[in-house]
C-alpha cells in the first residue's frame, strides 16, 4: 500500500516536471514577451533593455532553471496587465471561486449520477433506464457554452427564477453548475450504469444471493463497491475537465474564478499569470488523480497488496 | 431418526422453468422430478444446456429474472414448498436451509471483500450474534473446510488464495449456517485432479459428520460413482434416467446414459478413438416433437419421432425405483410408471 502510493506520488511529480516545461515553452513558442510588454514606438535599445532585465538573453536551458526555481517557490513573475500584483496571486485569489463553483457542479453530479447510474442497471430495459439514456444523450450532445447561454436566456431571462451571471449566493451557482455538470453526468452514469451491469451479471453476486443477502445490500454494497473503479477512474478526469471547462463556463457567466482569469490574460498576452494558471490547474488535476488513486487502493485490495 | 414415512429432504415435483429469448419462449427445465433424502446424494448428470444448473437455481428460486421463470411445479424442503413462499421468506431458506457452491472459485468470491467478512455475512445474516461471536463462528467453518490456520487467513482477500482454497472458503460460505441441502454444482470441474479428490472427500465427510443431502450436479461419471447415491440424467431439459447409481452403472436403460457411459474412457483398455455421440443436441427453440434424442439414438423406432416416451419403471423390487423414459421399455421387464 506505502510502496503504491509511493510510486504513484513520485509519478504525479514527473507529470508536474513535464507540465513546467510545456507551461515555458509556451511563453518562447508564441514569439517574445518583450514585444508584448513594449509599447509600439519603443526603440531597439528599450527591447535590448528589457530582454537582458528579464534574462532572455540567457540560453533557454538557464532560463528554465530559473523558472522553475522561482515556480517552486510560488513566484511566476509580475503580471503584466494587472500591474502591481504578482501572477501567481492572481490565480489565488481566484481559485477559491473556481473551486467554488467546480467543487458544487462534481457534488451534484455525483449525488444525481451513481445512484442513477446504479438503478438503471437493476432496472435495465425498463422506462427509468430509457429516460436515463435520453438525459445522457442530452447532457453530451450539448456543448456546454450553448446549455449556459440556453439556460441564461429560459431561467434568467425569461422566467426570471435565477441570476443571469456573476458571483453570489447558491443561486448563482445553479445555472453553472447545470451547465458544467450535465456533460459529466452522462458520463459518469453510462459508465456507472455498464460496470454494475457486468458485476450484477458475476458469480459472487450470484453467491450472494446464495447467502440469503438482501438485494439492496446485494446491489449496494457487494456490486457497487466493485463496479466503483470505472466511474471512480473517470472521476479523475471530471476534476480535471471541471477546471478547463471553467474557462468556458466562467467566461459564459462572468464568474470571477481562474478560468475567467485564464482568458483575460491570454487576450492580453500577460504570459506569466498564463503560465501560473496553467501550473496550477495541472497541480489541481494531479493532486485529483492522486486522490483517486488512493481511493483505488481502498477500494480494491488487489491494487492495495500489489 | 426420522420415520421413513417422513418426507424426503428435498423434492422437487413436476418442475418447470422457462427463459424469455430472443429466438422464443424455451423451457429450460421441463417437468423435472426428483428428490433426496436426509443424508444423502442424489447427482444430476447431464451435458452443458442440458439444464442442470437452471434446476439448481430453480430450487433457490435464484433464476436470473426477468427473462427465466418458474411457470410450474413444486420444491418441497421438508414437505414445505418453496415455490410458494414470499421473497422476504426465501432468504430466510437460502444460505440457512438450502445451500450452493458454484462452479469456478476463481470468480465466485467477491475480490473486493476479505474471506473473514464473506463467511461472517454468511453466518450472520441467519444469525443474532455480536460480531466477535460471528468471527469466531467464521473461523470455525473454515476449520471445518480444513482451511490451514483460519485465524490468520480471514484477513486475507480472495486474490491471495489458491483456486482450491478458495473453493474451501465458498464451502464455508454454503456450510456456515448448517444447512440441510446443499447443492454443488460442479464444484470440482475448475479445480486440479489431485485437489479435486481432496474436495470431494471433504464434501464426504462434512456429509458423514453433519447429514447433510447433497445435489451433485456434474458431467463426470467418475465423481458420480464415488460421491452419489442415486442419479438424475438430463437431456435437453428432462430427465431421461433416474435411479439408484448402482442400477444406473450397471444397467442403464434409456440409451442416452447408455451412450454416456460409453464416452467414459477406460483406463485399462488402449483404444484408437474416443467414443462420442453422435450429432448435437437439439436447440431448445427447435425441440424434437416426439423424444428429444431420437435423432441421435441408434434404437429410435417411427414412434419416437411423434410421441414423448412415457415413464417406465424396472418392475423387480429391489431396483430402487430406476425408472427411463424411453418406448424401447416396454417389455414385461418395464412397467409403466407415473412418477
Amino acid at each position: 500500500m506505502k510502496r503504491y502510493l509511493v510510486i504513484r506520488s513520485l509519478q504525479s511529480l514527473l507529470a508536474l516536471l513535464a507540465i513546467s516545461l510545456i507551461a515555458f515553452a509556451m511563453s518562447h513558442l508564441t514569439g517574445s514577451p518583450v514585444d508584448a510588454m513594449l509599447p509600439d514606438d519603443a526603440g531597439p535599445e528599450e527591447a535590448a533593455r528589457l530582454t537582458r532585465l528579464w534574462g532572455l538573453d540567457r540560453p533557454l536551458y538557464e532560463q528554465y532553471f530559473v523558472f522553475l526555481g522561482n515556480a517552486l517557490q510560488g513566484n511566476f513573475g509580475d503580471s503584466i496587465k494587472w500591474q502591481g500584483q504578482t501572477a501567481f496571486g492572481l490565480v489565488l485569489e481566484r481559485l477559491p471561486a473556481t473551486i467554488q463553483l467546480g467543487g458544487f457542479a462534481i457534488i451534484v453530479s455525483t449525488i444525481i449520477a451513481l445512484p442513477v447510474g446504479v438503478l438503471a442497471a437493476v432496472y435495465k430495459d425498463t422506462p427509468f433506464d430509457s429516460a436515463g439514456k435520453l438525459v445522457a444523450l442530452l447532457g453530451q450532445a450539448m456543448p456546454n457554452f450553448w446549455l449556459g447561454i440556453v439556460l441564461i436566456w429560459i431561467f434568467a431571462v425569461h422566467l426570471n427564477w435565477l441570476p443571469t451571471s456573476g458571483h453570489g449566493g447558491l443561486s448563482h451557482m445553479i445555472l453553472p453548475a447545470i451547465a458544467m455538470g450535465w456533460f459529466q453526468v452522462a458520463a459518469f452514469m453510462r459508465l456507472t450504469r455498464s460496470a454494475m451491469l457486468e458485476v450484477l451479471d458475476s458469480e459472487y453476486i450470484k453467491l450472494a444471493r446464495i447467502k440469503g443477502v438482501p438485494e439492496r445490500r446485494v446491489i449496494w454494497i457487494h456490486a457497487l463497491r466493485n463496479a466503483a473503479i470505472a466511474p471512480l477512474t473517470y472521476f479523475g478526469v471530471i476534476a480535471g475537465s471541471i477546471f478547463t471547462g471553467s474557462v468556458v463556463i466562467e467566461t459564459v457567466f462572468a464568474w470571477p474564478g481562474t478560468g475567467l482569469l485564464a482568458i483575460d490574460a491570454i487576450r492580453g498576452r500577460d504570459f506569466p499569470v498564463i503560465q501560473a494558471v496553467v501550473v496550477t490547474f495541472a497541480g489541481v488535476f494531479i493532486v485529483a488523480n492522486l486522490i483517486v488513486d488512493t481511493l483505488y487502493a481502498y477500494l480494491d485490495p488487489r491494487i492495495r497488496y500489489q | 431418526m426420522r420415520s421413513p414415512s417422513a418426507p424426503p429432504a428435498l423434492e422437487v415435483r413436476d418442475l418447470e422453468t422457462r427463459i424469455d429469448t430472443k429466438l422464443g419462449l424455451i423451457k429450460a427445465v421441463d417437468g423435472v422430478s426428483f428428490s433426496v433424502e436426509h443424508g444423502k446424494t442424489l447427482g444430476i448428470v447431464g451435458e452443458s444446456g442440458s439444464g442442470k444448473s437452471i434446476t439448481a437455481l430453480s430450487i433457490l428460486r435464484l433464476v436470473p429474472k426477468p427473462a427465466a421463470y418458474i411457470a410450474k411445479g413444486q420444491v418441497l424442503l421438508d414437505g414445505e414448498d418453496l415455490l410458494e413462499k414470499s421473497e422476504n421468506e426465501m432468504r430466510k431458506v437460502r444460505g440457512k436451509r438450502i445451500s450452493m457452491i458454484l462452479q469456478d472459485p476463481q470468480t465466485s468470491l467477491n475480490p473486493v471483500f476479505s474471506v473473514g467478512f464473506q463467511v461472517v455475512e454468511a453466518i450472520g445474516l441467519h444469525a443474532d450474534s455480536r460480531r466477535k461471536a460471528l468471527l469466531r463462528r467464521a473461523v470455525e467453518a473454515l476449520r471445518r473446510v480444513r482451511v490451514a490456520d483460519p485465524e490468520r487467513r480471514v484477513d486475507d482477500f480472495p486474490h491471495q488464495m489458491s483456486g482450491g482454497m478458495k473453493q474451501r472458503v465458498v464451502g464455508a460460505i454454503a456450510l456456515g449456517s448448517f444447512p440441510r441441502v446443499l447443492i454443488a454444482d460442479e464444484p470440482t470441474t475448475a479445480l486440479d485432479v489431485t485437489i479435486q479428490a481432496q474436495y470431494l472427500r471433504l464434501l464426504k465427510d462434512i456429509q458423514a459428520e453433519t447429514g447433510l443431502s447433497i445435489i451433485f450436479i456434474t458431467h463426470d461419471f467418475g465423481v458420480v460413482a464415488r460421491m452419489c447415491d442415486k442419479v438424475a440424467v438430463m437431456y435437453a431439459g428432462r430427465v431421461v434416467e433416474y435411479g439408484p447409481v448402482r442400477q444406473i452403472f450397471n444397467s442403464p436403460a434409456h440409451p442416452y446414459t447408455k451412450a454416456l457411459l460409453n464416452s467414459v474412457p477406460a483406463i485399462e483398455e488402449d483404444v484408437d478413438r474416443l467414443y462420442s455421440i453422435k450429432g448435437q443436441p437439439p436447440a431448445f427453440w427447435d425441440m424434437p416433437e416426439g423424444c428429444r434424442f431420437e435423432p441421435r439414438c441408434d434404437v429410435a423406432m417411427q414412434r419416437c419421432k411423434t410421441e414423448y416416451p412415457a415413464k417406465f419403471a424396472r418392475a423387480a423390487a429391489e431396483s430402487g425405483g430406476h425408472c427411463a423414459n424411453c418406448w424401447a421399455l416396454e417389455e414385461p421387464e418395464w412397467i409403466p410408471s407415473r412418477f
